[in-house]
């Protein structure tokens, strides 16, 4: 009906906006926007708000040794919340979290330093900090385990020319979470330095320029000039890492072999999801984990929003 | 001397800007040199204590175990497909939509846009099980499609190109009606050429991130002569448990491919990133 007699409100409101439709016909040009969206509109409700749903319904029955599923109730939910070992990649996932997190000061130092006026190179220093992003995720896990390996590493070689311990840092319970952290850090610290380098380049010269006028040094002038003007771009980027590492996955996969010991200490949600998911046949309850893990990423996004009040400064 | 003192401390200050600089990119860059060392270096040389740091004698067969131990030229092939089925999809679904969200008026435009953009936000894992069924359904599981079905459709890509039809000026939309373009022609000839910048920087994120996709290929593709190659290094790591220069000599070839095409469409690696930086 609107789009043979368009009200007038609409009419007055098309003419306003000067929509791209012009004096083609409206219901011509309508038919072509659905047909331009309904490739990807297609794609996106067979692969993905189809799964969605199907999942959730998931999560409420038990996969049967035949096929075909049985209706649990909440069986899965009070399973995983119940589960030692949920509690325990949780608390992995967290740590993985906080350590991942340690990229952005790292990613913000270096790109403070190649705003420096009148840098050379600083295009050449861009792309060697960007590689290890770019580098295959199994092959990095693999590189770094030989780097950790206890008997031959190179890690150890080094530390033990300073007078530490040889460790076996991926089999060390004590140390593993912490090694696949650092390898986490460093794969992204590149990632996170370009996109500050964008957010510093957004920020005027002037403002430098008159800071300088007035005396101040250069650690002064990252202090209450480049920090409180990234801020905002220091907020999403801590949200994407906050996102990207609660579902931490591959570097996991690879440094941790089947029988390491340190297993259970490093394993994170999504791990533990793979796990039920597809080693284990437990897929409810697979299932259930995974909407609790959107439950809490949609929480501690939630909680960031509300803290970036405190420190976020929209010029 | 008033004019040299402060110059020389500029001068001290750069080196020792470069001198962080350069420590930080060691650290960047020497775990790839290490692996190239190292599957250069004979199985015995791997285990002296201390260790050799240039190999004895510069030894190859690591290189050639990887092929005969694994389907690893299939497994290369693989990756090929599926970066290239991904991208290829994505560029052209994403822009499609991208283009009619940007420029187009039509009824539930803002409502569809929206529900559009929620696919950013669900983590793939509350989706991978029924995707596996779909795949298994069309009696696609280790076949190649399987392995970039999904990953052909992207809210991101859509949003990031929407992001750029947006800027574009409406006269030439409206030269092109007058002189009787339609739809399609207007946007394949008009308008797609326009964004090519965010074309290309939308390829080389998908075809980084499609090369090293590890989860979705895991769970479709066991077969070794269908996974890709990053699913291949795992079954590799299984194989030769501690024999390190086979591994290092797999996991260089495994990244190599992407990291020539990072050395060729740097600048667009780069704009991607930025510009997914920039979008809050």
């Amino acid at each position: 009906m609107m789009s043979v007699f368009p009200s007038t409100a609409a009419a007055r409101k098309a003419s306003r906006s000067k929509p791209a439709a012009g004096s083609a016909p409206k219901s011509r040009s309508q038919r072509a926007a659905y047909l331009f969206i309904a490739p990807l509109g297609i794609g996106f409700a067979v692969f993905y708000f189809w799964p969605l749903l199907q999942t959730f319904y998931y999560s409420f029955t038990e996969f049967g040794a035949f096929g075909g599923n049985t209706w649990v109730g909440t069986d899965n939910y009070v399973r995983v919340l119940k589960d030692v070992t949920v509690w325990q990649a949780l608390g992995n996932t967290l740590i993985y979290c906080v350590i991942g997190l340690l990229a952005l000061p790292l990613a913000i130092g270096v790109a403070a330093l190649l705003n420096r006026r009148g840098l050379r190179g600083v295009s050449l220093y861009r792309a060697l900090y960007f590689i290890p992003f770019v580098t295959l995720p199994v092959a990095v896990g693999l590189v770094w385990n030989w780097l950790y390996n206890g008997d031959y590493g190179l890690i150890n070689e080094v530390l033990e020319w300073f007078g530490a311990d040889r460790r076996y840092w991926v089999s060390d319970p004590s140390t593993a979470v912490y090694a696949i952290g650092t390898v986490m850090v460093w794969s992204t610290t590149g990632y996170y330095l370009i996109i500050f380098m964008a957010g510093i380049k957004g920020i005027p010269q002037d403002y430098y320029e008159a800071a300088e006028l007035d005396g101040a040094g250069p650690l002064r002038r990252f202090f209450t000039i480049t920090l409180p003007l990234l801020s905002p771009t220091i907020f999403f980027a801590s949200i994407i890492c906050m996102i990207n590492s609660l579902q931490t996955f591959d570097l996991i996969y690879i440094m941790m072999a089947e029988k390491n010991p340190a297993i259970g200490d490093t394993q994170s949600v999504v791990s533990l999801f793979y796990k039920w998911a597809f080693v284990e046949n437990a897929q409810g309850a697979a299932a259930a984990l995974a909407f609790l893990l959107m439950l809490i990423i949609a929480a501690l996004t939630l909680v960031q929003f509300r803290l970036q009040k405190r420190w976020v400064h929209y010029a | 001397m008033r004019e040299s003192s402060p110059r020389r401390r500029i001068n001290a200050g750069s080196v020792a800007t470069h001198a962080a600089l350069s420590l930080g990119a060691l650290v960047m860059v020497f775990p790839f040199l290490w692996q190239l060392l190292t599957a250069a270096k004979s199985l015995a040389e791997t285990a002296k204590v201390p260790p050799t740091f240039l190999p004895d004698t510069w030894n190859w067969s690591s290189f050639e175990e990887v092929f005969t131990a694994l389907p690893f030229r299939e497994m290369l092939f693989n990756s090929v497909f599926n970066t290239v089925g991904r991208t290829v999809g994505q560029l052209v679904f994403c822009s499609l939509a991208a283009y009619a969200f940007a420029r187009m008026q039509f009824r539930g435009r803002n409502v569809l846009f929206a529900l559009f953009l929620s696919v950013l936000m669900v983590p793939s894992s509350l989706l991978v099980l029924p995707q596996y069924d779909i795949i298994q359904r069309l009696g696609l599981l280790n076949s190649a499609p399987a392995l970039f079905l999904p990953g052909m459709f992207s809210a991101f890509g859509t949003f990031m190109l929407r992001q750029f039809f947006l800027t574009l000026p409406k006269e030439l939309e409206e030269a092109a009606r007058i002189d009787g373009a339609g739809p399609f022609r207007i946007f394949w000839s008009i308008m797609l050429p326009l964004v090519r910048p965010a074309l290309a920087a939308l390829a080389v994120i998908t075809a980084m991130w499609s090369w090293n996709d590890l989860l979705w290929p895991l769970i479709v593709n066991t077969d070794p002569q269908k996974m890709p190659i990053s699913a291949g290094l795992t079954s590799l790591e299984g194989q030769f448990e501690t024999n390190y220069p086979v591994m290092m000599a797999g996991s260089l070839i495994a990244s190599l491919p992407m990291l020539i095409v990072y050395v060729f469409l740097q600048r667009h690696f780069v704009q991607s990133v930025a510009l997914s930086g920039s979008k809050s």
